[in-house]
């Protein structure tokens, strides 16, 4: 075992990937200061930098993937995705159901999501939900080191489009380049279990779609994906010394979700709490509701969410993100 | 607004002094976010700004700044919003990249590229509604080579709308230097849409107000749609704490030699190659201090004082605004 940051974790296990198959090529602004060791040890031909033209070399990622290659295509900031869409809405979602399934387009979308650091509204969204969305497209989130380097691995493997979302507060060059600046008065609340942890001296794919249960708890079920799994973690301490006995699943992938790690949960506690950074009308938090009653369940179902636009304001920005005392006062609404 | 080079200079100050400002109160860690200064585009700014008047429309980038002090905006309402006060001019939701003056006719974004399409719709709501009204477009070059703002110039020229097209061109794309991923010229582009198109040197205050000036004129008088591009220093890297101007390559030297040997990878000429990038790019950007002899505030200070032009009252009253603004911003907080 090695200790390592959640973004070293992510270069590590792209290098290991990289190294072993050299068809994987990144490329995308600015790529070769922000992956500048994988530009060193790659060179120039598998980093690529590219100008800011997001829906052209998005649609080159499409066409690349369907020619022989895995580009991992980085586009910066989710939010960006909004002047690609085609691409990934219309393209890579779509090849494999309108080739009869015999084309696919195996590639990565990575992108740095979600806020806490007073970046503002054009900069701080998640969008997970939006993106799972259409179908054809999978979606991941980690929320620790173990899990980034070993979902990354997931997302090259797969046989199509899988867009890997890289929360800034778990990653601290992010954090660094778009908050602090080099600063040391300004701070940001950063889960310590997310952005550091241990991970294996190799690195293996977790199966895509497979939740995981952080914590054990009769009482209620926390869902929910990065950075708001640790804001879950720490309302199920807090609710425990009023025992209250709180379980939190990560559900690591959004597209495919995991059912049955939600199911089990929800069937035993009756209570489900879902915990969603990204928008609350129309997305994930909707959709595990949905599948619980598909599946026949009857219980108690409450939401913490963003509901409208990220404000600048650091005071503002953090009422609008799932915290942690939203948390724990939505989960006492359900017991 | 007047046009000579005193006015022009004025203006150019403001904008400087409360940059300076808000590098402090940044430095300090009362701002959140990135922080992209316009220091060094403060002619290319003024040069177009002292041109425009009520009902004329700017779309702005992420270095919104300039345009806003300029053309007249709150000052102490600027600096609240930038420091996340709820009676900022955006209530603190908007932030220093999303600046928002519907009085003024005024909006930023922060997705590159985007001023084009809106300016273009100011542009068309101008020309339907006040013929005469003009509607401009600030961008960089990084933006020029985004399909959106292309698709403007295209839909500006063909609908002849009364649309100038700002591109400040100060070589850098964030962190990429432009010309590695631009193919052509960007001027050349402009003109192949059909739009008037020049080059002006963007530290000259007065050489970009004269083409700027005629530019405006020939769109309030329906003659359609221009194109400038205006070489400007970056002084401040792409946003205040620019990691490329902070990179400390002893921390990186362990790294990206173990990155230099690692097995396997690319051959070593390769790997050669991309070191002397990163060097480079360091070097460039520490080079780009020599930027300062183009300091435009400083020309436009350097000429008026050749013309005997008596600055110190301009100086101190320009220093008593932003010190006032600066006082009503942080008492009231």
């Amino acid at each position: 075992m090695r200790t390592m940051s959640f973004a070293g974790a992510i270069e590590d296990a792209l290098g290991q990937a990289m190294a072993a198959d050299n068809r994987i090529i990144i490329f995308g602004e600015d790529v070769h200061g922000l992956r500048m060791n994988l530009f060193v040890r790659f060179g120039e031909k598998r980093v690529r930098p590219a100008p800011i033209s997001e829906s052209a070399f998005l649609g080159a990622a499409v066409g690349a993937a369907m020619a022989g290659l895995k580009p991992v295509v980085e586009i910066m900031l989710v939010d960006f995705l909004g002047v690609a869409m085609d691409a990934l809405l219309n393209e890579a979602a779509k090849l494999e159901a309108f080739s009869g399934g015999k084309w696919k387009a195996p590639m990565v979308v990575r992108a740095a999501c979600g806020g806490g650091y007073g970046d503002g509204g054009q900069h701080e969204q998640t969008l997970w939900g939006w993106l799972a969305h259409i179908p054809g497209l999978a979606v991941v989130a980690p929320s620790t080191p173990a899990d980034a380097g070993a979902l990354m691995l997931t997302a090259l493997q797969h046989d199509g489009p899988v867009i890997y979302l890289e929360h800034k507060l778990l990653s601290s060059y992010w954090l660094e380049y778009l908050g602090s600046g080099g600063r040391t008065n300004v701070s940001y609340d950063i889960p310590a279990e997310g952005a550091n942890g241990t991970v294996p001296d190799t690195w293996e794919p977790l199966p895509l779609g497979r939740a995981i249960m952080r914590r054990e708890g009769s009482d209620i079920t926390m869902v929910s994906i990065a950075v708001g799994v640790h804001r879950c973690l720490e309302a199920a301490s807090a609710l425990e010394k009023e025992s209250v006995s709180a379980g939190v699943i990560d559900l690591r992938s959004i597209a495919p979700l995991d059912p049955n790690t939600i199911c089990q949960a929800v069937a035993k506690s009756g209570r489900l709490l879902v915990v969603d950074e990204d928008y609350r009308d129309f997305g994930l938090s909707g959709e595990v509701a949905a599948i619980l009653l598909e599946a026949g369940l009857t219980f108690k179902y409450g939401r913490v969410c963003t509901e409208g636009t990220i404000p600048y304001s650091r005071k503002l920005e953090d009422a609008a993100l799932p915290n942690t005392s939203r948390i724990i006062e939505a989960a006492r609404k359900l017991l | 607004m007047g046009t000579d080079l005193r006015a022009l200079y004025r203006l150019m100050l403001r904008s400087r002094r409360f940059e300076e400002a808000v590098t402090q109160l940044w430095e300090a860690g009362k701002i959140s976010g990135e922080m992209h200064l316009g220091v060094g585009e403060e002619a290319v700014v003024a040069g177009v700004v002292a041109h425009l008047r009520d009902g004329d429309a700017m779309a702005l980038d992420h270095r919104g700044t300039p345009p806003l002090v300029m053309r007249g905006v709150d000052l102490s309402l600027l600096l609240k919003e930038f420091l996340g006060r709820t009676d900022g001019l955006c209530r603190g939701i908007g932030g220093h990249m999303h600046l928002f003056s519907a009085e003024h006719l005024a909006a930023s974004s922060g997705i590159v590229g985007s001023s084009g399409p809106l300016a273009a719709g100011f542009a068309l709501a101008a020309q339907y509604l006040h013929p005469g009204n003009v509607s401009v477009a600030f961008f960089g070059d990084g933006a020029s080579n985004q399909g959106m703002l292309l698709e403007s110039f295209n839909l500006a020229s063909a609908w002849q709308l009364p649309l100038i097209f700002i591109c400040k061109d100060n070589t850098w794309a964030i962190t990429t230097q432009s010309l590695k991923v631009t193919g052509g010229n960007i001027t050349d582009r402009a003109r192949a849409f059909g739009l008037n198109a020049a080059e002006v040197d963007g530290s000259d205050v007065e050489a970009v107000s004269s083409t700027a000036g005629g530019m405006i004129e020939r769109a309030r008088d329906g003659d359609g749609p221009s194109f400038l591009l205006a070489h400007c220093p970056r002084l401040e890297g792409h946003y205040l704490g620019d990691p490329l101007r902070r990179a400390n390559m002893l921390e990186l030297a362990g790294p990206l030699m173990t990155a230099f040997i690692a097995q396997p990878g690319a051959p070593v000429a390769e790997r050669a190659y991309s070191l002397g990038t990163l060097l480079s790019l360091v070097g460039k950007t520490t080079v780009d201090k020599n930027w300062r002899r183009h300091d435009p505030v400083d020309k436009a200070r350097r000429k008026l004082q050749s013309q005997k032009a008596g600055l110190d009252t301009l100086e101190k009253e320009v220093e008593a605004e932003i010190r006032l603004a600066l006082e009503m911003a942080i008492l009231e907080s």
